[in-house]
Formats: C-alpha cells, structure tokens, sequence
C-alpha cells in the first residue's frame, strides 16, 4: 500500500488509494455515482454500462469513473449538465429495453436500476424511446434458478459470479443488439451443466437471474 | 555508429543480382496489365490469357506481367503496353477482341491503336500523357508511384526501383535517429484519427518492457473504400518495408499484418512477398546483416468491422471475441498480450520509406502545414471516373470530384459526397471548396477517415444514405456499450419511420439528441462516430427529412414507400407493350385508350417498367407521395 493521495469530489476532501478507480473511491466514501457493469477486482474494467461518467477538472469532456484511476489533487464532479444528460440518455436507453415488472420481480426494492431511478430522480419507464423488447423465452429449466434475458443489462455479474464460485458456464454470446448472456450453444440452464450454487441469482442486480420462489 | 554502412552496402550487392536479372527484359515488349482485384472482376485475367495466348500463337518476344492498379479503375482492365521504338501507351477498356486486336496491329504490325489508348506514360507525338490531363494536373503520386508499373509478385521489380533502400538506411541508423525523422515530417495517421505517427513509435519505443509489437491496420472495412487493398495488392513490398521500419524503430522483433479475410489476393501477394524478402535475407534474422531481427507474420481478420478498431483488432488477435476495450491504457503503452504495441495503418506505413529516402523536409513540402503530405481517396459512387487517387493535402473537394473524378456520370446534378465512410458525413455542394485535411474536415461535419469518398447525385435521397449508414453501423456493432447496442437500434428505428413515411416532427429532435448522446456516450470510436452521417444530413440537408415527415415525400424519389409508378398518358406510345411484359407481378394493364396504366395495389416498386420503357417514349416516371398518382387521374379524368 503506497501512501494514500488526495482528491476532491463533489467538494469532499477524500484520501483514495493510488491506482484505484475514481468509482470505488467516491462510493466507499458515501457519494453515489451510477453504475451497473463494474467489478470491484476488474483487472480491466468491462466499462460497457456507461452510466458512471463524471466530471474531472482539466479533462475536456466527461469520463467513466470506473475506467479512470485517481491522481493528486484531482478535482472530480460526479453532477453536471453534459453527465447529467449522458447518464439520463443511458439508463433510458437501457430501461427501453429492460422488461419491466417491478411488482412481480423478486428484485423489487433491492434493485440496481430502481436504485439509479432513485438517485438520480430518473424515471423507470422511458418517457421519449419506445421499448425494445425482444420478447425472449424465460428459461425457467434449472433447479433453484429462473433466467429471464429481457429483463438483463449485460452487466456481467452473473458471469463473474458463475466463474467465481459456479460451474462457469454462463458467457457473453452473440453480437450488437442480439448480444446476450447465455450458455454454451445457448441450451437450457438446466442442460447446461449448471451447478444451481445460485450465485448469479444474487449477484444480478436487476432480478434478470432469480431464485425460483 | 552513424557512419554504418553495412545494411546499404548488403543491398546494393542484392541490387546488382536484380538489375542482372531484369536486364533480360529489355529490348523486350512488354504488357503490364492491371489485375487487381478492380481489375479481375471485369475480366482482366482473361485479357491476360488473351494476350498470352495470342503472343504464344504468333511466336513474339514479349511477356505479360499482371501488375496491380494505377487508380482508374474506371477503365479496367487495363494494360500499359512497352513497345521498344514508342513510349509507353496504357489501354483501357479492354476485352478478348481489343486485346487481339493490340497483339495483331501494334505489337506485329507497329500500329499503336490510338483508337483505344487512354494515355502515354511518356511524353511523345502522338498521344497524350496522363499529366497533360486536369486529373494528372492535380494528382500527386508518392506512395502511389510505382502501384501498376511493378509486378506485385516480383521482388526484384522493387529493387530495381530503389525498394528496401529505406529499410538499409534505417539499419544503419539507431531506431531514435528514425523516429525524429519521422516525427519532424509530421506524418498523421491515415486509418482515420490523424495522431501523430512518430509520437506513437517513440511511446511505444521508450517503454520499460523489452517485448513489443507493430501491426499494420489492414481490415479495411468502410463501404465504397478500396485504398487499402489496392496498395498491398499493388505494391506489397513497400508497406512491408514501412512496417519492418515501424518495428526496427519502435524496437519490435516481431511485426502482424491483420489483414481481412475478404481480400483473398492481397493476402496471397503479402505471404508472397514476405516469402520473397525473407528469401533473399532483407526481413527476417540478423536481416540485411544488421543485428536486427524481425519476424513478420500474417493475421485474418474474419470479418467483423470493429476489428479495425485498434483495441478489438487486438482482442481478436489474442483469441477473445472482437471487442473493443476501454482506452487508455492505449496499445502503445499495453496493447497486444498486453505489450506495447504500435498499430499503424497501410498508408500510413507506405509513406515511411519515402520519408527515410527523400527526408522529413520533402514530405512537409507538399500539403498543409497541420496535415502535411499528400491524401489517398477511393473515388466510388456517381462519377465518371471512379478509382483510387492520391493528391496533396488540401486540395479541394471540387478538384477531387471534377478534376480527377471528371464529374457526375450520367449528367446528373451533383447533391453531395460522403466522405469518411459511417464514421463520416455528407457534405452539399456549398462545402466543396473545403480543402481536403483533417481539421477542414471535421470542421465541415465528415471526417478523414481512412479515405473513402461516395458521390451522391440528385437521385439520392439523403434520409436514406443517413439510414443505410447507420444500418450498417447498427449491424456492425459489438453491442458491448449501452449507448451503442441500444442508442444506435432507436435511431435506426427512427430512420426508418421517417423513409417509410411514418415519422413524426418530433423524431428529428430525438433523433439529434441521440446522436449526441451516442457520439458522447460510447465506448470505442464506432459508437462515438456512428450519428456522424446522421448529425451531417440533418445539418445539411433538414429539408429532405421535413419532406419525409411532413408531406411524406421523397423528394428524390427512392424510398419506396412513398413513391409510385406512374405512366405518362401523353407519352405512352399504346400499341408497345414493352413495360407490360417486364411486370414480374401483372400490375400493368391497357384501359380502353390502351394507355398501359399501373394497378398501384399490385405493384411492388421493381423498377423493371421505367427501365423497359423505351428511351425514345419515356413514359414511366415515379411520383412522390404516392398519392400523386390519384391526383393526376383524376385531371386526366376531368378533361
């Protein structure tokens, strides 16, 4: 552990790690940015979500907090007009093609993207985009889990969890709008080789993988 | 050390064996012909077989050497034909007859056929050179020079024009001492973003880590783009020679040319070529007897478009799926395997050697001062004269477009020239003076990019130009970040509504912050360009998406849905039946004036009755909005 370096955000003065990422250090430090994709021991940050950018003095234009290490004296703002709009287009567009049950989904109350909603005074339903919904069949063929992909934001979560402490058999397939988290050859779950060790239950933050009631 | 000679003096001695070996050539007549892969699809080789069939059957003493292309792909195939007693004369157009007809009358018979020359390569009497020509006027061939007058496969060819003799001097030259030349002629990178291609070797050079890589960036992927291709298939040995200099000086032992896999012939000619160096001991161990080493392999890209993003090119080339990474850290600094790695495109690579031969103060001499050097355009689209071309830095659009295109083929009006690719945008006719350079460019709402430039005419629609741009975006991306998997799916919705007729005048305001949402937004440059064709039209040309929405028009007529057939009554001639047995679906029929009219519930927009209509009548014209069609029955109807 080096010595420890000193930034600003949103005017608080915080002593963060060097090389840590500007995200964990405001979050550990109770200020609140959005986020979805990161992982906390990302060697190299997945940075897809694109909903944590901030505001860095003397940087041209706003950056994802999760890919951006800290440095001394940097002077970070987590509010402004440019990353208010990039973070309000962002979870619009990710809630467009999120399906939307709030109260038959098992994440309610405890979800990730409610959580954003709330922060940030966003609203759930998208007021300008129409949904995209891909009307995708729920794979409800494991033991203990039920995987719905309309509702995933290909956070990765589950895919790290999967890795971590399941069989590893959840991964990123396919490519633009069609990209999904599936399995191999995208058989059923329950075919799959799945351990049902249900850590990707809990690891997803908007209740796309859920533990069967 | 600067007073190394060894690597020079190594190739001078490879030299002389060349021109010993060339010198069996002279005297001789000699057929170059264009058969690169703009060449080969009009039948180029089998003008090759032609004239080496008629050149077996007649007993003559000339040879044939398929070359790659001189850039007036318009004319392919072609052939420049060396006749001892004229000067060169270049053919174009040719077929089976005219190339017998060349070996008959001018190689036995001494009749040059003007009838069918384009140009001379030499000044002479009778024809002129491709300099007397506004396009020759404002063309500027460096890196372009020797493309189809060098056969591509022949190594000695490049020698014999003073090839490699760049790569010996940089041997003999520490890597530091290459890289200040290279920097000080300010050469940008060609792939498109323009940074600095010296700053990037010296990252890459001063790091601490002792394992590093140079890639040439050759998965070339913009629609209507070919500069690429061409260069490796024409003179492959030169952009081998930029990438081994690129690797000496960034003190790289082991260099990839990604190459996509669609370009099957410049693949071959590279593995050929690298073959042909490695053989004679130019690239490879202790090459050119410095102690260098340099091994250089060939990559396939399998066709993702992203891959020509440097992070997903790299990606791809570790085994992961094709998909770009957040930058910084850039390649430079940890890039394949995570080492330093210098990415540089082709062209970017083909000017190397000619600033180590001719210095940095020879390459500043010609362009801008921030954009020095000379640009390379793919000319595609309505033009006259399609093909490659390479002019200063600078240069007008218009020069490009009537000077070296010579204008709008078919004397069509022209209506704009998208220039960049679907990372670029469309510029109107009010930009084309806008010198050609980077910050021109992007000032005018394109972008360099990597050089490709589609002429639009006034049939055109730009709604629909914008919509297939962003399809192919849409297609193209890797759907990792949120705002382009998503961002770019509703604005191509969005689009589509519109040329469909369904837009509503809100959509355009929706569809700008979109695209500046996206643009902001994304994570790799496909995603932060990909509304630039979007953001351009709307800027330039708001009026045809005011048509779409408001008066569901196209005002030049092309999206289907809002257009109808129509047959002029005045003009239809009755008693021919052409346009009737050209219909695939039955939709057109003989009233009782046996005027043919259209049943617009059976048509299906196919084209085939205007094209059948006989140009004398021209009676088939398209309408928009469709109901048009209606309002002029029902004229007819009332007188």
């Amino acid at each position: 552990m080096g010595d420890k370096v000193k930034i600003t955000i949103d005017g608080k003065e915080i002593a963060a790690v060097p090389g840590e990422k500007i995200l964990w250090a405001a979050l550990d430090n109770g200020i609140y940015i959005p986020h979805l994709c990161a992982g906390r021991d990302d060697h190299s940050p997945l940075a897809s979500c694109r909903l944590c950018f901030v505001e860095i003095e003397g940087y041209a234009h706003p950056v994802p907090s999760c890919t951006q290490e800290v440095s001394g004296g940097m002077v970070i703002t987590t509010r402004s007009e440019r990353v208010d709009r990039i973070i309000g287009t962002g979870f619009e567009l990710i809630m467009s093609n999120h399906r939307t049950d709030c109260r038959a989904c098992p994440r309610n109350h405890s979800c990730e993207l409610q959580k954003i909603a709330r922060e940030r005074k966003l609203k759930l339903k998208p007021a300008r985009l129409p949904r995209l919904d891909r009307d995708l069949p729920v794979d409800g063929s494991a033991a203990k889990i039920k995987y719905d992909p309309n509702k995933c934001v290909l956070c990765g979560h589950c895919i790290r969890a999967c890795r971590e402490k399941g069989a590893g058999v959840l991964g990123f397939a396919r490519r633009g709008f069609e990209r999904a988290v599936t399995t191999f050859n995208g058989s059923p779950l329950g075919e799959s080789g799945c351990n049902n060790c249900t850590a990707c239950a809990l690891a997803c933050p908007v209740g796309a993988l859920a533990l069967k009631e | 050390m600067s007073e190394r000679k060894m690597a020079a003096a190594a190739l001078e001695k490879l030299k002389e064996q060349a021109g010993i070996n060339r010198a069996s050539l002279r005297g001789k007549t000699l057929i170059l012909l264009g058969a690169a892969t703009c060449g080969r699809a009009v039948g180029a080789l089998e003008v090759a077989k032609t004239f080496r069939d008629e050149i077996e059957r007649l007993q003559l003493d000339a040879a044939v050497v398929e070359v790659g292309c001189m850039g007036h792909c318009y004319a392919e195939p072609m052939a420049i034909i060396y006749k001892p007693g004229f000067s060169g004369i270049c053919y174009g157009y040719l077929n089976e007859g005219v190339a017998s007809r060349l070996v008959q009358d001018f190689l036995v018979e001494g009749d040059p056929c003007v009838e069918f020359a384009l140009a001379a390569t030499g000044i002479n009497d009778f024809i002129p050179t491709f300099q007397d020509f506004p396009r020759g006027i404002v063309e500027q061939k460096t890196v372009m020079e020797h493309c189809g007058f060098i056969d591509p496969e022949n190594i000695e060819d490049y020698l014999a024009v003073g090839g490699y003799g760049s790569l010996a001097a940089a041997l003999d030259r520490e890597p530091s001492g290459v890289i200040k030349e290279i920097k000080a002629s300010g050469l940008r990178g060609r792939g498109g973003a323009g940074f600095p291609t010296g700053l990037k070797w010296e990252m890459c050079s001063s790091s601490p880590e002792s394992t590093r890589y140079v890639i040439c960036n050759a998965d070339e992927g913009d629609p209507g783009a070919f500069m690429d291709r061409t260069i490796l298939e024409s003179n492959p040995h030169l952009v081998i020679e930029g990438l081994a200099i690129a690797a000496y000086s960034a003190g790289a032992g082991k260099a990839y040319f990604y190459v996509r896999a669609e370009y099957p012939l410049a693949v071959e000619r590279i593995k050929k070529a690298l073959q042909q160096a490695a053989g004679l001991g130019i690239i490879g161990k202790a090459m050119l007897g410095a102690e260098y080493s340099l091994d250089i392999e060939v990559f396939q890209g399998s066709g993702a478009f992203v891959c020509g993003e440097e992070t997903a090119l790299i990606a791809s080339m570790e085994g992961e799926p094709g998909l770009p990474r957040h930058r910084p850290p850039y390649p430079a600094v940890a890039g394949l395997f995570g080492k330093p790695t210098v990415i540089d495109n082709v062209k970017t690579l083909s000017y190397v050697p000619l600033i180590i031969k001719n210095g940095a103060d020879w390459f500043k001499a010609t362009g801008t001062e921030k954009s020095p050097g000379t640009a390379i355009f793919a000319l595609a689209g309505k033009l006259v004269s399609t093909g490659l071309t390479e002019v200063p830095m600078g240069t007008t659009l218009s020069q490009i477009i009537y000077d070296v295109g010579s204008g709008i083929a078919g004397n069509k009006k022209f209506k704009a020239v998208q220039i960049g690719g679907p990372s670029g945008g469309c510029l109107p006719e009010e930009t084309l003076e806008t010198p050609v350079d980077y910050e021109s460019l992007s000032k005018a709402g394109a972008m360099m990019g990597s050089g490709g430039m589609v002429v639009l005419d006034e049939n055109d629609c730009m709604v629909e130009i914008a919509r297939f741009f962003l399809d192919f975006t849409q297609k193209e991306s890797c759907g990792k970040c949120t705002f382009c998997r998503l961002g770019t799916k509703h604005m191509l919705d969005i689009l589509e509504r519109i040329t469909k007729g369904k837009g509503q005048p809100e959509d355009i305001d929706l569809l700008l912050e979109l695209a500046e949402d996206v643009r902001a937004g994304s994570l790799c440059n496909l995603g932060k360009t990909a509304p630039n064709p979007v953001l351009s039209t709307l800027r330039y040309f708001r009026r045809e998406y005011d048509a779409h929405i408001n008066e569901k028009r196209c005002p030049s007529l092309m999206c289907k849905d809002l257009i109808a057939y129509y047959i002029l009554p005045d003009k239809c001639e009755r008693s021919c039946d052409a346009c009737v047995g050209s219909c695939p679906v039955e939709a057109i029929f003989s009233n009782e004036d046996r005027i043919k009219v259209v049943n617009q519930e059976k048509c299906v927009k196919c084209d085939s009755c205007m094209v059948a209509c006989p140009p004398q009548y021209r009676a088939v014209i398209k309408v928009s909005p469709p109901e048009e069609v209606l309002r002029r029955e029902r004229e007819k109807g009332v007188k």
